[in-house]
């Protein structure tokens, strides 16, 4: 039963359809790293972390790793054939110059216009954390901005919105959304629902989605990668 | 010209107040012996400029500047895995001013450079953006970001002739080549120092034009094996399955 899948590895699982063959990509942290373990069979992407290289590979096994290659989590991992390394002045250029195809970024909040808040949560008035890191630059600058998150908080609330009420990341930056529950297309008329949950009817879909979204006479049932 | 200093040497010559910059990206191309050396020295008031914090977690490479309260201001694009300066953040000891991280680099390069800004659209239309001038051109709207340079720049790499070249390896890059150029007085600190000569100039990241001093950090071996054990204790690297 497709039903009972952990939502965020539902997520991950859907997500890895936005990748094309030889795209070069940025996946952020959290659930979209985990999109890179369903990227089907024929799809090849080329890697990016924002600290510097093109073409990484996974984790090396103990007494592979080098102490001087990790990625932007401080993961260690491998560099690949074809790998390429540099500092962050080029990475950015990569980033914010348009040259990265897709990026996947996890997200607290997004909403009907396309914005995206996921780098500022108030830790005292005023003042935020954790910062954006790179998501200002790869939401302006990547080609496709998929935003991935759970259609719900702990405690049901939407957080597919009207409006973000955190501090967005960009405005009207937002290509797709992709819940457990929904894939969103953002166009210039709003959210346009292309993918439900097997088992959910659009209807049901609203009721617990404080956005706005019109339904693509395409509708198609939630893809799931291997 | 040598270059060669020693790092206690280097250390005391910071004041309190100072405004110092990190290479490295969470604990990977950092200076680790020179900020151990300046945690010790137990300077205060510093404004740290670095990309990131620390490694995830803390208790490693910037943290301790954190964790003893050392630092005033933290300029960076990201503070999230520093428990110790989130701390400080809430308590009100400690101040963040953030920029995206590409802005944050080309701040520095353009100081570096000699350029009296930067031109860019990210941040517009979010909390960066405030009390920024903006300027329009050809129809696009940019904000303008200002050099950001400072007293000191500690960068960390693989090799250093004992006039400043120096050689990077591996994916340790990050800010380094970049802050090296955007301060009054550049320290590297290095894994292995060697006779001018040594380095092919096709392999030198940082010209020794940039570089003040050049220190000794943590032999290769040391390097490799203070990151096998950071990893391994932080279950990011899978420890070999003891016998039975």
């Amino acid at each position: 039963m497709e039903s009972v899948i952990d939502p965020k590895d539902a997520i991950a699982r859907r997500a890895a359809y936005e990748l094309a063959d030889g795209e070069i990509v940025n996946l952020g942290f959290g659930m979209p790293t985990a999109v890179a373990n369903h990227i089907p069979p024929g799809v090849d992407v080329i890697l990016q972390s924002e600290n510097g290289c093109l073409m990484f590979g996974p984790t090396p096994r103990l007494g592979q790793q080098d102490a001087d290659v990790a990625n932007a989590g401080g993961q260690p991992i491998t560099l690949l054939p074809g790998a390429s390394i540099f500092d962050l002045a080029t990475s950015f250029a990569i980033i914010r110059g348009g040259h990265v195809d897709t990026t996947i970024l996890g997200a607290l909040e997004v909403d009907q216009e396309g914005c995206i808040a996921n780098w500022a949560m108030p830790v005292a008035p005023g003042k935020y954390s954790p910062g954006m890191g790179g998501a200002m630059d790869l939401v302006g600058g990547a080609r496709k901005v998929v935003a991935v998150l759970q259609h719900t908080d702990k405690k049901g609330n939407s957080k597919v919105l009207k409006k973000c009420t955190l501090p967005v990341t960009g405005r009207g930056v937002l290509d797709r959304i992709i819940t457990e529950k929904a894939v969103f297309d953002v166009t210039p008329n709003g959210l346009v629902l292309t993918e439900i949950a097997a088992g959910l009817t659009p209807d049901e879909l609203k009721s617990m989605t404080d956005a706005e979204f019109s339904v693509s006479p395409d509708l198609c049932e939630y893809r799931l990668c291997a | 010209m040598n270059k060669v200093m020693q790092l206690d040497d280097v250390v005391a010559g910071i004041e309190d107040g100072a405004t110092i910059m990190f290479g490295g990206f969470l604990g990977v191309g950092s200076p680790l012996k020179s900020i151990e050396k300046i945690v010790a020295k137990g300077v205060k008031d510093l404004t740290v400029v670095s990309v990131v914090n620390s490694y995830p977690g803390g208790g490693f490479d910037l943290a301790p500047l954190f964790a003893k309260r050392q630092v005033k201001k933290f300029i960076t694009a990201h503070t999230g895995t520093c428990p110790e300066a989130i701390e400080a953040l809430k308590a009100g000891d400690l101040e963040i001013e953030f920029f995206p991280m590409g802005t944050w680099i080309e701040k520095i390069r353009a100081a570096g450079a000699g350029l009296g800004g930067v031109l860019t659209p990210i941040g517009l239309g979010t909390l960066v953006e405030e009390g920024k001038r903006h300027i329009e051109i050809d129809g696009r709207t940019y904000l303008i970001e200002m050099p950001l340079r400072a007293d000191y720049a500690f960068i960390a790499g693989a090799r250093a002739d004992t006039s400043g070249n120096v050689e990077y390896r591996g994916v340790s890059l990050n800010s380094n080549p970049v802050i090296a150029t955007a301060a009054d007085f550049t320290v590297a600190e290095v894994n292995e120092i060697v006779p001018v000569g040594e380095i092919d100039p096709a392999r030198v990241g940082t010209p020794c034009v940039f570089v003040k001093a050049v220190v000794q950090g943590h032999s290769p071996a040391e390097h490799q094996s203070i990151f096998e054990r950071l990893w391994v204790n932080t279950g990011r690297l899978q420890a070999p399955a003891t016998a039975a």
